[in-house]
């Protein structure tokens, strides 16, 4: 572990965002991860992102579990209310949290065992619930916090340090999220910045649960010859399967892409993202479709990224449950409580 | 008594048992004499002795009709009504010397049954149902209702406290209520026509249930949850505590909709298990609202990882743990106080949690509310114990009140204004005379951002692995939990005049033990009565434990847990306490509380 300050996050120029802060209002304590953990590198697009979206620090609300990724949310936006859990247990927490407050804007981060092996259960019904919030996987295929285990992201064949093979099939988050109806699926890589930054912008506007799995190779555990989660094999087998731009409400869509290779999705509060097609055909918004064709990918060892799959017109959980309008915590308790009166007309119904 | 003599006559002073199958409609028949039992005015309890079944196996209803008050569960049965053939040969064994016993008598009863000394009464129940109701399932639903109608005759059950209430459940549904009016008359008028009647232990009216209501614990408790202003509840299906999320809901849509709107000042989330329900309780505790969840034991085994968590990281949080006996699946549908012990230390590591022990559905009601209150100003998970038998069983009791100057204690949290004054804040400095420290929610303001963790923190709330650090935080934690003694309610005392020994109990054994103190003092046994509330002990449980040189503590599980923290809470030694212990599942008895006492406490001696 390496206790040196990391070099701080530069954005090109420290310029302030429209609320006036600048990119080091959205950084957090120094990372106490390993000198080039992918984790760090997902903590610094985070950071982009939230300041390059103009978001109020103290309007967000940071959850993880625990592991190595679910440490990071100390290393981001020191302004913001944090909540570092139990091991897989965010997704639970979160929604009871986005139940009590929905004008937050929520943020998770969780790690491959965290999501998928102890929390797997809570991941599953939160995007059910279509649970408002940005969600992050920070997949290394191991378990980094306790030492280098085989997670169940871990692909078959796939040698742990110690030369061991795993040979179980892995649970792969983008197919269990989109196969769930989840609502916003992507997959980014933590050494490509570029694509990961639009992509979590995007997930932010997204109304409903944005689940964006980001490959984040430990450099400790399993980023050695014969792992399928290092940082050689994710740029050998990386398929970006679309570029995607995202366009906030108010600005003017400039850049301009050849006739055809462009589509525009609407989100819910009028920014849109827009697409350019890399792969031929592929379709976001074509749940079936997406779902074929990412199997296919998987059994042939590709590691499809981007917006993978949308669908703007699904339910959030408190559009589902009919919730009022603001924060349940905003009603005022004269509301909540109907009274002695009341209570005198009910006790006759108990005669 | 032999069934020779002339019985006395006893008014208002009996017990009757229902031998029914489950699922054939039964239910709400035994609901309705009990129910008219409480309109006539006299002090009655129901106990739903049911399997764990949806359809088929044996079920029993028991009636105590006691003008006293003294309604504790009682195997003294003077009636027996026998709905089941498979359980006939039982039921004719448990039915006291001389008592009754009527059966269906379309078929003649197997004469290896027959006993002496107790008198067979037969009706034709089902021929006299096929020869009225045509349809199947009316057939089989009305049976019950005719037997009401009998009980009515033979128990002088008032017919027109039965009219009004068939008249009130069926307003809307008028074939319904024909075929009820037509089934109760039916069995009324056989009765009257056929049967000796009145039997010698019968019913007159009397003023005792006026300002009473009959309610259930469960629904006790999920009003009291809609009139603390708990806005989220996360929760997962389980006997007996399904019915609190149940009623819950029906509130929150009666009370809680917004009428221009149709929006919902509410959000239940049926969650994916308890771990994932209490999860949500803590977001919401953490996010800032009153939030609970309800469940039995099991689910209690579940929660434990996070309740450390809101624990350590002083997130306020209720939980409803209507008891069921354990371990594992035990029995779901019978009742037993097996989680005190897991409640009060629930969680890995050094943990202490605030529990409430209601003994009825008033008491559901008032500690649901306080509950919240507590949770919220100790900053702490708070654990509402209540048991199968309170919260599934309808329960006479006083009409609930409120009042409407009662403010929610919501504990110290720092408004806007407050943290924009503060040069710096710190999640858990400085502490107040509670133990408790302020707290900041969510999106309020930028400088009262924090970090909420399960990991070792100090007093800043920053993270430590640094002994001294560690422990001022827990060491507080501690003190904290102490100082909520003087804060949880009270221990309901009572004493007589040259008592030799003390009966201390918890939640539903309060009429078994007060009616068996009752007893045993017409039998020259004194002894004083506590009955504790909550946990941690407050200082007036020391002072009875120390007035008395033998205390005997009655609980409901097979570990004597209450005892057992009595003694690692308490100044109280060890050797002072004895239990009586009652566990195979049914509601605790005075009898068993008698035989206990009287094997254990010896007559004349006198305090010292
Ligand atoms: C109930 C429980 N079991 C086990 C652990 C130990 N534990 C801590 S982190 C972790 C795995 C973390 O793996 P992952 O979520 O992939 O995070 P990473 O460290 O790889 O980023 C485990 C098993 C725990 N904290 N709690
Ligand atoms: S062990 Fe792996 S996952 Fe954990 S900090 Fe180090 S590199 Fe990152
Ligand atoms: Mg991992």
């Amino acid at each position: 572990m390496s206790y040196i300050r990391k070099p701080a996050v530069r954005h090109p120029s420290l310029q302030p965002n429209k609320l006036g802060l600048t990119v080091r209002d959205y950084e957090g304590a120094m990372s106490t991860l390993c000198a080039g953990c992918g984790h760090d590198s997902i903590t610094a697009a985070i950071i982009r992102t939230f300041y390059e979206m103009d978001i109020p620090p103290h309007r967000v609300a940071k959850l993880s579990g625990i592991g190595c990724s679910s440490k990071t949310p100390t290393y981001f936006i020191s302004g913001a209310h944090g909540f570092n859990s139990a091991h897989g247990r965010m997704a639970a927490i979160a929604s009871g949290a986005n139940a009590a407050n929905r004008d937050l804007c929520y943020i998770g981060v969780s790690g491959d065992g965290d999501s998928l092996s102890i929390g797997l259960g809570h991941l599953c019904h939160a995007i059910r619930r279509n649970l408002h919030m940005l969600y992050i996987i920070e997949n290394n295929g191991v378990y980094g916090l306790t030492k280098g285990q085989f997670s169940a992201s871990t692909d078959i064949g796939s040698k742990s340090k110690k030369g061991e093979v795993n040979t179980m099939p892995p649970i792969d988050p983008v197919l269990v999220a989109i196969s769930q109806g989840a609502s916003f699926v992507a997959r980014g890589f933590s050494g490509d910045k570029e694509q990961l930054v639009p992509l979590l912008k995007t997930g932010l506007h997204h109304k409903g649960f944005a689940l964006v799995d980001v490959i984040s190779p430990c450099v400790t555990f399993n980023d050695h010859e014969g792992s399928t989660k290092s940082y050689v094999h994710t740029r050998k087998h990386a398929l970006p399967l679309l570029e995607s731009d995202f366009v906030p409400m108010a600005e003017e869509i400039t850049i301009s892409y050849p006739e055809g290779e462009a589509r525009t999705v609407r989100l819910h509060d009028g920014s849109t993202v827009r697409f350019r097609k890399v792969a031929k055909d592929y379709d976001p918004t074509d749940r079936k479709a997406v779902l074929a064709y990412l199997e296919e990918q998987q059994l042939s060892g590709e590691i499809p990224t981007g917006l993978l799959f949308i669908d703007e017109e699904a339910v959030e959980m408190h559009e589902e449950a009919k919730t009022v309008d603001g924060p349940l915590t905003d009603v005022p308790f004269s509301d909540l409580c109907p009274g002695s009166a009341a209570l005198e007309k009910l006790m006759s119904a108990y005669r | 008594m032999t069934s020779e003599q002339k019985p006395e006559v006893r008014i208002n002073d009996f017990a009757f048992k229902l031998a029914n199958v489950n699922g054939t409609g039964s239910a709400s028949a035994n609901g309705l004499l009990m129910q008219a039992i409480f309109r006539m005015g006299i002090p009655v309890s129901g106990k739903n002795l049911f399997p764990s079944n949806i359809q088929g196996l044996p079920t029993w209803y028991e009636v105590r009709v006691n003008k006293l008050g003294r309604t504790a569960r009682t195997s003294e049965y003077d009636l027996m009504v026998m709905m089941n053939a498979e359980t006939y040969a039982a039921d004719i064994r448990e039915v006291r010397s001389g008592g009754y016993i009527l059966y269906d008598s379309t078929w003649p009863l197997n004469k290896a049954l027959e006993r002496e000394g107790v008198h067979f009464i037969g009706v034709p129940l089902a021929r006299m149902c096929a020869e009225t109701f045509a349809d199947p399932r009316e057939r089989t639903l009305m049976k019950n209702i005719i037997y009401v109608g009998v009980l009515a005759a033979l128990l002088h059950i008032d017919m027109d406290v039965v009219k009004g209430m068939l008249e009130e459940k069926f307003k809307k549904k008028p074939a319904l209520m024909q075929s009820n009016q037509k089934a109760i008359w039916l069995g009324y008028d056989y009765a009257i026509k056929n049967l000796e009647h009145p039997l010698p232990f019968r019913l007159e009216k009397m003023d005792a249930t006026k300002d009473c209501i009959l309610i259930d614990g469960n629904t006790a408790t999920a009003l009291g949850a809609v009139y603390a202003g708990a806005t989220v509840a996360g929760w997962y299906p389980i006997t007996p505590s399904t019915s609190v999320l149940d009623a819950f809901k029906v509130f929150c849509e009666r009370y809680r909709v917004d009428k221009e709107t149709g929006k919902k000042k509410f959000c239940i989330i049926q969650a994916e298990d308890e771990l994932g329900a209490v999860g949500m309780v803590i977001g919401a505790g953490w996010a800032g609202a009153r939030a609970f969840t309800s469940t039995s034991g099991p689910g209690i085994s579940l929660m434990s990882e996070l309740v450390g968590l809101a624990y350590y990281a002083e997130i306020p949080a209720v939980i409803v743990d209507v008891q069921r006996v354990g371990p594992s699946t035990g029995m779901p549908t019978r009742t037993q106080q097996g989680d005190i012990m897991m409640c009060a230390y629930n969680s890995h590591g050094d943990t202490k949690h605030i529990c409430l022990y209601p003994a009825n559905p008033e008491e559901c009601f008032a500690f649901s509310v306080k509950s919240f209150d507590l949770a919220e100003r100790f900053q702490t998970p708070v654990f509402m114990l209540t048991d199968l038998d309170i919260g599934m069983n309808d329960w006479v009791v006083p009409r609930f009140k409120w009042d409407d100057n009662y403010k929610p204690d919501r504990g110290r949290v720092l408004t806007r204004e407050e943290i924009e004054a503060l040069p710096v804040y710190y999640r858990y400095s400085p502490a107040d005379e509670l133990g408790v420290a302020a707290r900041t929610l969510p999106g309020t303001h930028p400088k009262g951002a924090f970090f909420t963790r399960g990991s070792g923190h100090n007093k800043l709330g920053g993270y430590t692995e640094v002994p001294a650090q560690y422990m001022e935080v827990v060491d507080r934690l501690a003190e904290k939990h102490r100082a909520s003694r003087d804060h949880v309610p009270a221990p309901i005392i009572e004493k007589r005049p040259g008592s030799t020994f003390g009966v201390l109990t918890v939640g539903g054994c309060d009429l078994a033990c007060r009616e068996a103190l009752a007893l045993l003092e017409e039998q020259g046994y004194k002894g004083d009565f506590c009955r504790v509330r909550g946990f941690p002990f407050n200082e007036e449980v020391e002072t009875f434990l120390e007035e008395h040189s033998q205390v005997i503590v009655v609980e409901q599980n097979r570990d004597a847990q209450l005892r057992a923290l009595l003694v690692l809470e308490t100044r109280c030694p060890k050797e002072k306490l004895q239990s009586i212990l009652a566990y195979g599942g049914f509601p605790l008895q005075a009898s068993q509380v008698v035989d206990g006492v009287r094997a254990k406490v010896r007559l004349n001696k006198k305090e010292g």
